[in-house]
């Protein structure tokens, strides 16, 4: 039977839903699943079995829940030399980035990052954007190498897990540190909030917000809809919001199924990383600006005026 | 003290893709290229380092066509880069066989302490090449990096990733850092720049002078799409009440997302 592994990120022994996504894509596929997850929690993951998920390293040592590059990837790759998998998952984020290009060079694998359709059939058949959104491609493999594929949040439907087997969970020995990289901090964010890459819904907003402390406004809007705020170049470069809330072909790549521009011209660039969105409303006091062409919905009027409105009506009916 | 920076050409950020007839890659035709937005955030976190250090030498390096490239290397030798290496090539290789390439032009180069990249390239955005070559060449190091502080062996750098969490790492020397947006503010080139770059080095190879053939890629991008065309605005017309009445009427029967 063909092996697959998956990479599993928790949060509060729970599997995460983009780790779902991985999972889902190998569900019922006739691969025999491992898993392996790393960290405070990783040895309670009780619905591995509902995923059909055979064996689940884990490890629970203290070195192990403060993340570190090199001891991650040495970690997964002991995981590798034991399982032999064919094909690899993890999710396209900055910690499956951090990880996976290495282990490809090791290991002489296919990689491929932020893929957004995936089917198992007798093939790998994979897609993904390219030039942030502004078109999308087929990945091909030339050669039947081992594959390791990431996919980006938000985009595999889940799987409706019903499986009942037994997982075996093992635990891991943890690698040796080397003196080469070390782990100085971790600084848990304050973010209550998802990713922009993660997020249902964002509200972006650009310049003509006419000023940093208006995005207030945004925030407000945000919250009833459990939104995450995001922004335009202009103004992260204003310095009114950090570059992480970008998007664009500079910034993040989002596709959410709601999207809000507000006071967004919509510059190619812009465009590039939010193209994808399912629904998109644009709120412009200019009926000219492009970003009507790529809107679902649009109003032409005063943000002012309208987004507080907005988050009344919202509000009311959350 | 060696440094080098990888530097790719990538198209403009305003440019409109159009497809090639037969839907297997970008019509290049009328293209503007550009160094990588975040590779000039490395060029310039090399160039500080030269500035700030004593004897040390920056070398760009790029793999792709020289017609096309040199600019991209002038430009990095305009900045401040004092040389530059060319793996002079047209084949489309996939990141794990540039970085194999990039390793082999490094590895003949001799002792360095810093290799320098882009979090990203902005055309294929797969975000590879740099902790491959890190790989290749067994040498630590930390992606997407907002901040960096030297001492004499090592460099801690910062990064931050998902929900605001700031990861710090400390790495022993030679290490790889991938350069995101903010680790510093690009300079550009200076008229005495660009004369001084005329005249500075360029080492050309070949992809054969690296042992690397474009029969070793694993990956290709295939069947190339467009965005399928949104269906016209729906503009929602009235009185500001009315129209969010209407938007959230719509959001929620029509779209069904709220
Ligand atoms: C190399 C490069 C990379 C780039 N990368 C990115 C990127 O990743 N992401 C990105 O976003 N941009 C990027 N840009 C910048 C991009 O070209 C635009 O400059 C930027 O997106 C404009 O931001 P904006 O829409 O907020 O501002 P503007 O273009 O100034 O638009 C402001 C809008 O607000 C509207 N407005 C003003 N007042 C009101 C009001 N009271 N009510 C309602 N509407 C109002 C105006 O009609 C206008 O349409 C990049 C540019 C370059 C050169
Ligand atoms: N052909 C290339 N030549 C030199 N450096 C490259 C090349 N391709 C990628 N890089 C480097 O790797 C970074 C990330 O690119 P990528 O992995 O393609 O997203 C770029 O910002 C460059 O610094």
């Amino acid at each position: 039977m063909k092996k697959a592994l998956v990479f599993l990120e928790t949060h509060e022994n729970k599997v995460k839903k983009s780790s779902l996504e991985g999972l889902s894509v190998l569900f019922g596929k006739g691969f025999e699943v491992v898993s392996c997850a790393f960290g405070q929690g990783s040895d309670q993951l009780d619905e591995l079995n509902q995923w059909g998920v055979k064996k689940h390293y884990f490890n629970t040592d203290e070195q192990s829940q403060k993340y570190n590059p090199e001891q991650y990837k040495m970690a997964i790759q002991s995981v590798i030399e034991k399982e032999n998998p064919e094909l690899i998952i993890a999710s396209s984020n900055n910690l499956g980035r951090d990880i996976f290009p290495r282990l490809a060079a090791k290991n002489d694998f296919a990689y491929m990052s932020d893929v957004t359709e995936m089917e198992l059939g007798e093939n790998v058949e994979v897609k993904r954007p390219l030039y942030a959104g502004k078109c999308t491609a087929q990945v091909t493999f030339t050669d039947d190498s081992a594959k390791i594929i990431l996919l980006r949040p938000n985009q595999i439907r889940l799987a409706e897990a019903n499986d009942s087997s037994q997982t075996e969970n093992i635990k891991l020995d943890w690698p040796t540190p080397s003196a080469n990289s070390e782990t100085v901090s971790i600084e848990q964010g304050e973010s209550e909030k998802l990713d922009l890459t993660e997020a249902e819904v964002i509200v972006s907003g650009g310049r003509g917000l006419k000023e940093a402390e208006n995005f207030k406004l945004l925030h407000d809007l945000a919250e009833p809809m459990n939104a995450t705020v995001g922004a335009s170049r202009a103004v992260v470069d204003l310095g009114w919001v950090p570059h992480s809330l970008q998007v664009g072909q500079t910034g993040k790549t989002v596709a959410p199924n709601l999207y809000f521009a507000v006071g967004i011209s919509g510059a190619i660039q812009h465009i590039a990383g939010m193209s994808g969105s399912k629904t998109i409303v644009a709120i412009n006091k200019d009926e000219k600006a492009p970003i009507f062409q790529r809107a679902t919905y649009g109003i032409v009027g005063d943000l002012f005026d309208v987004v507080p409105k907005l988050t009344d009506k919202i509000k009311s009916i959350k | 003290m060696r440094i080098f920076v990888c530097i790719k050409q990538v198209p403009d950020t305003e440019t409109r893709i159009k497809l090639k007839s037969d839907s297997q890659g970008i019509e290049t035709n009328g293209v503007k290229w550009v160094i990588n937005p975040y590779d000039e955030f490395a060029i310039e976190e090399a160039i500080r380092f030269k500035e700030q250090n004593s004897d040390v030498r920056v070398t760009a390096v790029t793999l792709g066509p020289k017609a096309r490239v040199n600019n991209a290397l002038l430009t990095a030798m305009a900045m401040g880069a004092d040389d530059s290496i060319l793996i002079n090539t047209d084949a489309n290789l996939d990141s794990l066989t540039t970085a194999k390439a990039l390793a082999e032009v490094i590895k003949k180069e001799g002792d360095y302490s810093l290799v320098y990249a882009g979090k990203l390239a902005i055309d294929g955005n797969v975000s590879a090449v740099p902790l491959m070559l890190a790989e290749i060449l067994d040498i630590p190091h930390a992606s997407v990096v907002g901040s960096t502080e030297y001492s004499n062996d090592a460099v801690t750098a910062e990064r931050e990733v998902e929900g605001g969490t700031k990861e710090k790492f400390k790495l022993k020397l030679p290490a790889m850092i991938t350069a995101n947006k903010g680790l510093n503010k690009p300079r550009f080139a200076s008229l005495p720049g660009i004369m001084k770059a005329k005249k500075k080095p360029i080492v050309e190879f070949s992809l054969d002078d690296c042992g690397i053939n474009e029969g070793q890629t694993k990956v290709k991008f295939t069947n190339f799409e467009l965005p399928s065309e949104r269906a016209a605005c729906k503009m929602i017309e009235g009185e500001s009440d009315a129209q969010v009445e209407e938007l959230v009427k719509l959001l929620q029967e029509e779209a069904k997302v709220l």
